[in-house]
């Protein structure tokens, strides 16, 4: 009766837990802050797709006659360009838009590079340990002790700058965020009956690492690379902002800060609109991020 | 016998297991920076041919050998490394060519700039989050909490460069009260350690805040509170104390982000620190400046952390190691 009872609640548990993905529309309308980041993001999102369409004018269009134009409730702005020109006279309001773009393809991909290297990783770290996870271990603790943006401006000195180049050096200074927790949970995961019944039924390491582990991890890891995504974005912006990163005539919001910068006495939209978007987008990812780390975590069942 | 050793354990005990933990610890850290040196060696040799940077562009191929010859640039590899580990270990990065004196002088000269405004940041930082977490936490989803979390996630958010540049804009510009660049009275202290301190403290507001809720819900504070403790004095008494021991850990790993940022804030700020060297050194290709500070951050980061973990032995009786 009581293990008939036993079985039936761990069913429900197992139920439970896969209908999660399901649940989480539901969920997310009962989360003002989820919401708020999850709208946020679908407008970025939407933004960087179609930002050939709703530019006004195309990004790089330089105009003398309208130069240094402030936004169109200052004096002087004209409705014809909302957030006003730049000293080229280009239309800041399109720039903004389409700045959209690198940001997100340099935070999403570079995210997938650190992903795939740190959980490579993280899984020959925590499924072998010894001497392999010593030595990984080392190097993240490397990577840890120094600033991420100081390692980032070393490898861009010598290398020629781009998004791709961005891509890569931010993916390749970040991995061992991944590497370090995906150990942690393989460590966790190791000692489960299900991976101990495995092994001794003769499963091989790689396919208990790919079949039974990775998949267990998948919550951790949508979780951290959601906020990773934030991080950089910010990376980005601060690298493109130093003149290390991308550079003109591509249009990214830390290039257009770094314009802005220099005018800041004369024509302060210039600096303030690319940072607002910056600063709007990142925080829509956070705030994303941190909710699906409240509903994906199992500690926080009792929230549900 | 045995029991008296033990019972003496609590003082000379206490000081060799901290000893040989210290030991331990900066044991390890050679593995790291060995990493950071192989890292920065072979990035920096990726960076082209030192010579063409030496020699005038109207020298001769031969003229290029020799120099070559001379610094050892025909070696393998791994022996370049050896080389350069050696002349490092006494202290040698070689030579910046912009400003024609060794290179390890030039940083040491600008790391004071450095360690005090990221030094001064971090003091303002904890100042400012400490109390705001645990009044946070105190005041659990009070409009109070929900502005703070709210205001640190906007903080978190914003990027700390674009946060200087506004502070420039309003104070600098607009106010016209604070002077925006530089390194000279206390005033031009305030507004990049205000930056600093902006992008630090949200980080640590959350988790002192989500440390305070832990330890609310540890069964002394319910004994306490059971006793007939007043609310507040539970908060500030009981619970504050035991926060404080993850506060430093958080404190600690905040170190090389805040170094990090740093970086950029003194370029914003015109900061005569290690962070506007690095990036003008970058910019000019002066790498063995560049490899200098790399080395020298990651040992301020690295002590900073040590330092951590020795207070953190201290305050807390229960940890050994």
């Amino acid at each position: 009766m009581q293990a008939d009872a036993a079985t039936r609640s761990d069913n429900k548990k197992f139920k439970k837990e896969h209908s999660i993905m399901f649940d989480l529309p539901r969920l997310l309308l009962k989360s003002p802050s989820g919401m708020t980041g999850f709208v946020i993001v679908v407008i970025v999102m939407l933004i960087a797709l179609f930002a050939g369409v709703l530019m006004p004018y195309a990004p790089e269009e330089i105009d003398l006659v309208h130069m240094a134009e402030p936004p169109c409730w200052a004096k002087g702005g004209s409705t014809a360009h909302i957030l006003g020109t730049d000293i080229l006279g280009r239309d800041v309001f399109s720039r903004v838009l389409i700045g959209s773009r690198v940001s997100l393809l340099v935070g999403i991909f570079s995210v997938v590079v650190a992903g795939i290297i740190g959980t490579v990783m993280g899984l020959l770290s925590g499924y072998f340990g010894g001497w392999v996870d010593s030595v990984i271990m080392r190097i993240t603790d490397a990577f840890h002790s120094i600033p991420l943006t100081l390692f980032a401006m070393v490898i861009l000195a010598v290398m020629r700058t781009g998004v791709l180049t961005l891509v890569f050096v931010i993916g390749v200074t970040t991995w061992p965020f991944y590497a370090r927790m995906i150990r942690s949970e393989v460590l966790g995961l190791k000692g489960q009956e299900y991976v101990k019944a495995a092994r001794t039924i003769g499963t091989s390491g790689i396919r208990i690492m790919l079949k039974h582990i990775l998949p267990n991890i998948l919550p951790t890891f949508i979780v951290v690379s959601t906020l990773s995504v934030a991080t950089s974005i910010l990376i980005e912006a601060s690298l493109s902002f130093l003149g290390l990163g991308i550079q003109p005539p591509t249009v990214s919001w830390g290039v257009m800060l770094s314009d802005g910068r220099n005018y800041l006495a004369t024509n302060w939209w210039m600096a303030t609109f690319p940072g607002i978007a910056i600063s709007v987008t990142v925080l829509g990812i956070m705030l994303l991020g941190n909710w699906l780390r409240d509903v994906l975590d199992p500690k926080n069942q009792g929230l549900r | 016998m045995a029991q008296k050793a033990s019972g003496r354990k609590s003082s000379t005990g206490m000081e060799t297991d901290m000893a040989k933990y210290l030991v331990r610890r900066i044991l390890q850290m050679i593995p790291v920076l060995l990493i950071i040196t192989v890292i920065t060696f072979l990035f920096v040799n990726l960076s082209g041919d030192p010579t063409s940077m030496l020699l005038p562009p109207e020298a001769t191929a031969e003229d290029r050998e020799v120099m070559r010859e001379a610094l050892g640039l025909n070696e393998p590899l791994y022996v370049q490394y050896g080389i350069f580990l050696k002349n490092v270990l006494h202290g040698d990065f070689g030579r910046s060519f912009r400003y024609g004196v060794p290179a390890l002088g030039v940083v040491l000269e600008k790391m004071p700039a450095s360690i005090q405004l990221a030094g001064i940041s971090l003091l303002c930082s904890v100042l400012v989050a400490i109390p705001l977490g645990i009044l946070s936490a105190h005041t659990k989803d009070s409009v109070f909490d929900i502005a703070v979390s709210g205001l640190s996630s906007l903080g978190r958010s914003m990027p700390s460069f674009w946060v200087g540049i506004m502070l420039i804009l309003l104070f600098g510009v607009t106010l016209k009260i604070l002077p925006v660049s530089g390194r000279g009275t206390w005033a031009h202290v305030v507004l990049p350690c205000a930056t600093l301190t902006i992008n630090t403290a949200t980080q640590i507001v959350p988790l002192v805040r989500s440390n305070m809720l832990e330890i609310m819900q540890q069964d002394y504070i319910r004994t306490a509170r059971s006793k007939g403790i007043s609310n507040q004095k539970v908060t500030f008494k009981h619970a504050f104390k035991n926060a404080l021991v993850p506060v430093v850990t958080i404190t600690a790993l905040q170190i090389p982000n805040l170094v990090g940022g740093a970086l950029i804030t003194e370029t914003v700020f015109a900061w005569p620190g290690l962070g506007q060297l690095v990036v003008q050194s970058i910019g000019a290709h002066d790498m063995s400046v560049v490899q200098a500070c790399v080395v020298i951050i990651t040992l301020i980061t690295m002590a900073a952390n040590l330092l951590a973990d020795v207070v953190y032995c201290l305050i807390d009786p229960r940890i050994r190691y």
